[in-house]
């Protein structure tokens, strides 16, 4: 048979209808479509593309599925090993994952994958009736998993399948953590967050919002109540600001507060929503990771006319995925690559009115690889702009391990962890996700959360028998 | 979902509510403050603990009714429902027996002085409390300040009431009369507590401001509530609220707690006229 050499094409909305509202931008593919598509996989024995997923999704397995139009099946295959396929078919980075390590890649295209683990989960999530995985036996074991994202989210689902009673405390009054205060709804509608987290309650999991844990409870008063081991997924939430004169101007955002008041508390939606931000005429984002396109394309989605992109290296050396990259710039953003802002400018009132910035050069390569980029002595200019939007990263938010002074941290405040494991430096605590690697991504953090989740299991269940799971 | 035990008038447009929430009363130490929400569509407003019994299982908050938000809560009653309540955040203010200790409130400023004035006398401080607003019927809480307070000072803008002038000339008083102070501590309007700080700066005395300005997550995650304190961007919600006073930017703090000043209004003139109360003016 033939190979097709490109992926069946996603239907996705026009830039110039999507940037217009706030729904989906990629609409999935049709049942037809994913027949066609997964036909094209080689169905290779070594499956070079399970061994690339963090999470070692049985990939050839659930596309065989697929193809014999067995859709239960396929998400059980999927969900054996990943609890949030619908989430990861969407912002998962497969071509630097799976779908790089696709043997069909080599002459052609690879299989889309990530575009066939939506189409799995969304037909479930359609159906409305997610099946309920095998669950184990109860072990009377009680562990507290701290906070809901998704290295939190994946521990807990998979603590709960082995039979552990698991509690998540989370600090915000909706769970998700960056699945739904960061990433924006035409990139993952936040009700197929919300069905997700639906499907870890189903497993037995409790979610309490609006816990600030380190607050209301310390980790150690968490043990007196009764929890054998505790998870910490508490993400990287601390704003990162460049240290430049005029940042503490109105209208200036950091990306976590700009995305916090669009996505959790929906101000694009002002005055049916409370919560108010405001869309400025033209806005500058600053910074080149999926962030700072998220912020982007928000920008413009609120209404503002011009939104300019200023990152200090090339196109090359940007860490966002180029698929956002091209959505960003078939929307509009306008890229001011090799620009870097040196300050905000405001007027009397303390309003923002521009941003000035220098020109740089690439130099040599730095320890990350990329090439250095270097200031263009006397090349400052001006771009006028009435917000500014910094997404240049985040770093780790102090606020639980400043009450836990027995946690081990690292220089930079993440916390120390083993590698394999994820366990810390305190008794009967586990770590993972942004707040071990700094800002990563989604899967590598549920990862993490299932290596937790496996060791914290260890840990309760020694003496008993342990029980495979699967 | 927190249930609304008891619901006073303390003055038109100030309300008290006594709610029921054992595991924030537990934990609250004076300073500290809760994040509310009134429903699923609601912002997240940061509201001062104003007191809180431990066996009882309760914190009390009080709000002056200002905008969309603060209005609404104000019109639940005994019995209702507050969506969500987030604490206790912020760090605790920071108390140590330091001699003679002035606890100065503002306005619905003055019961967030209440734990702390007390606080600062259950550990051996002499408490003198000034309180003030803009008339007689504003004066709230006068007989709670009392009970944690060696001597009171009640003044209005207007004379209505205790001595007419501010809170600060009445602080400018003390001091010009000789007494020795050792500690300020201010809650209220950013303006006034910006007023305390300029009495307080020439005699080095030192004040510490318990600042309010706009929040989001209130976590430390989102730097909507920075304030440049000694040159330094500070994150109110989670380095404060208290700071020292005479290290505070107030200009930028002021120019940043407006910035949604348009917003505020079209969201409270949507609010009245889906609500035909009358509203606020």
């Amino acid at each position: 048979m033939k190979i097709a050499p490109k992926k069946v094409e996603m239907p996705r909305q026009k830039p110039e209808v999507r940037v217009t509202n706030f729904d989906e931008v990629a609409l999935g593919y049709s049942e037809k479509e994913a027949q066609q598509e997964a036909r094209r996989c080689l169905q290779c024995k070594k499956a070079p593309c399970t061994r690339a997923c963090p999470v070692e999704v049985d990939i050839a397995g659930f596309i065989a599925r697929i193809i014999e139009k067995d859709y239960p099946g396929a998400i059980r295959k999927i969900k054996e090993k990943n609890l949030l396929p619908a989430m990861c078919g969407r912002v998962c980075p497969q071509e630097e994952l799976c779908e790089k390590a696709c043997t069909l890649s080599k002459k052609y295209e690879p299989i889309a994958i990530g575009r066939l683990e939506r189409f799995a989960a969304d037909w479930e999530l359609r159906r409305g009736n997610p099946g309920t995985s095998h669950l184990s036996l109860s072990t009377g074991k009680c562990v507290a998993v701290i906070g809901s994202g998704p290295a939190s989210l994946s521990c807990a689902g998979d603590l709960a399948r082995l039979g552990h009673k698991v509690t998540i405390f989370e600090a915000l009054h909706r769970p998700g953590g960056v699945l739904v205060y960061g990433i924006p709804e035409f990139r993952l509608p936040k009700a197929i967050v919300e069905k997700e987290v639906e499907y870890i309650r189903s497993l037995g999991v409790e979610v309490k919002t609006g816990y600030v844990i380190g607050k209301i409870y310390a980790i150690d008063e968490l043990f007196s109540q009764g929890y054998q081991a505790i998870f910490l997924g508490i993400g990287a939430g601390l704003p990162k600001f460049m240290d430049i004169p005029g940042e503490n101007l109105n209208g200036v955002y950091s990306a976590n507060e700009f995305l916090t008041r669009t996505n959790l508390m929906k101000a694009y939606l002002f005055p049916e929503y409370d919560t108010p931000i405001k869309i400025g005429r033209r806005v500058a984002v600053i910074g080149g990771g999926n962030v700072a396109m998220d912020a982007s394309r928000t920008a413009l989605r609120l209404g503002a006319r011009q939104v300019y992109n200023i990152y200090r290296r090339s196109r090359q050396e940007m860490p966002a995925r180029v698929e956002e990259v091209q959505n960003a710039q078939d929307e509009g953003v306008q890229f001011k690559f090799l620009t870097d802002p040196t300050r905000i400018i405001g007027n009397r009132e303390g309003w923002v009115t521009g941003i000035e910035c220098i020109r740089m050069e690439l130099g040599e390569p730095d320890e990350s690889g990329r090439r250095r980029p270097i200031p263009v002595k006397g090349s400052e200019f001006t771009i006028g702009v009435d917000i500014v939007v910094m997404a240049i990263g985040a770093g780790a938010n102090p606020l639980l391990s400043s009450a836990t002074p027995d946690l081990k941290l690292n220089e930079w405040g993440y916390i120390v962890v083993d590698e394999t494991s994820g366990k810390t430096s305190k008794e009967g605590v586990w770590a993972g996700g942004d707040i071990v690697s700094g800002a990563a991504t989604v899967i590598s953090a549920m990862a993490s959360g299932r290596n937790s989740a496996m060791a914290i299991h260890q840990y309760l269940m020694q003496g008993s028998r342990s029980i495979d799971f699967s | 979902m927190y249930r609304i035990l008891v619901k006073e008038n303390l003055a038109p447009c100030i309300k008290e509510f006594l709610i029921s929430f054992p595991e924030i009363a537990r934990k609250a130490q004076p300073g500290q403050f809760v994040v509310v929400r009134i429903d699923e569509k609601g912002e997240r407003v940061p509201l001062t603990i104003a007191d809180y019994d431990r066996d009882k299982g309760t914190i009390s908050i009080v709000v002056q009714q200002a905008g969309k938000t603060t209005y609404q809560i104000g019109e639940l009653n005994s019995g209702d429902i507050l969506f969500d309540i987030i604490g206790p955040l912020g760090i605790p203010t920071h108390m140590k027996k330091r001699g003679t200790v002035v606890c100065v409130g503002g306005g619905v400023g003055i019961p967030p002085i209440y734990p702390v004035a007390r606080g600062f006398k259950e550990i051996g401080n002499r408490v003198i409390s000034i309180i003030g607003a803009h008339n007689r019927e504003l004066v709230i809480w006068e007989e709670k300040i009392a009970s944690v307070t060696d001597e009171l000072y009640v003044t209005t803008d207007d004379g209505s009431y205790g001595r007419k002038g501010f809170v600060s000339d009445e602080l400018q008083r003390l001091i010009k009369g000789g007494r020795e102070l050792d500690l300020v501590f201010v809650v209220g309007p950013t303006l006034m507590m910006r007023a305390v700080c300029e009495v307080t700066r020439p005699h080095k005395l030192r004040t510490v401001v318990s600042l309010n300005p706009i929040m989001v997550d209130a976590t430390g995650m989102c730097g909507a509530c920075r304030v440049s304190v000694g040159g330094r961007t500070k994150f109110v919600c989670v380095d404060g609220p208290d700071f020292d006073g005479h290290q505070v930017d107030f200009d930028q703090l002021l120019s940043r707690q407006r910035i949604y000043l348009q917003e505020e209004k079209k969201a409270l003139e949507r609010y009245n006229s889906v609500h035909k109360h009358g509203g606020l003016k």
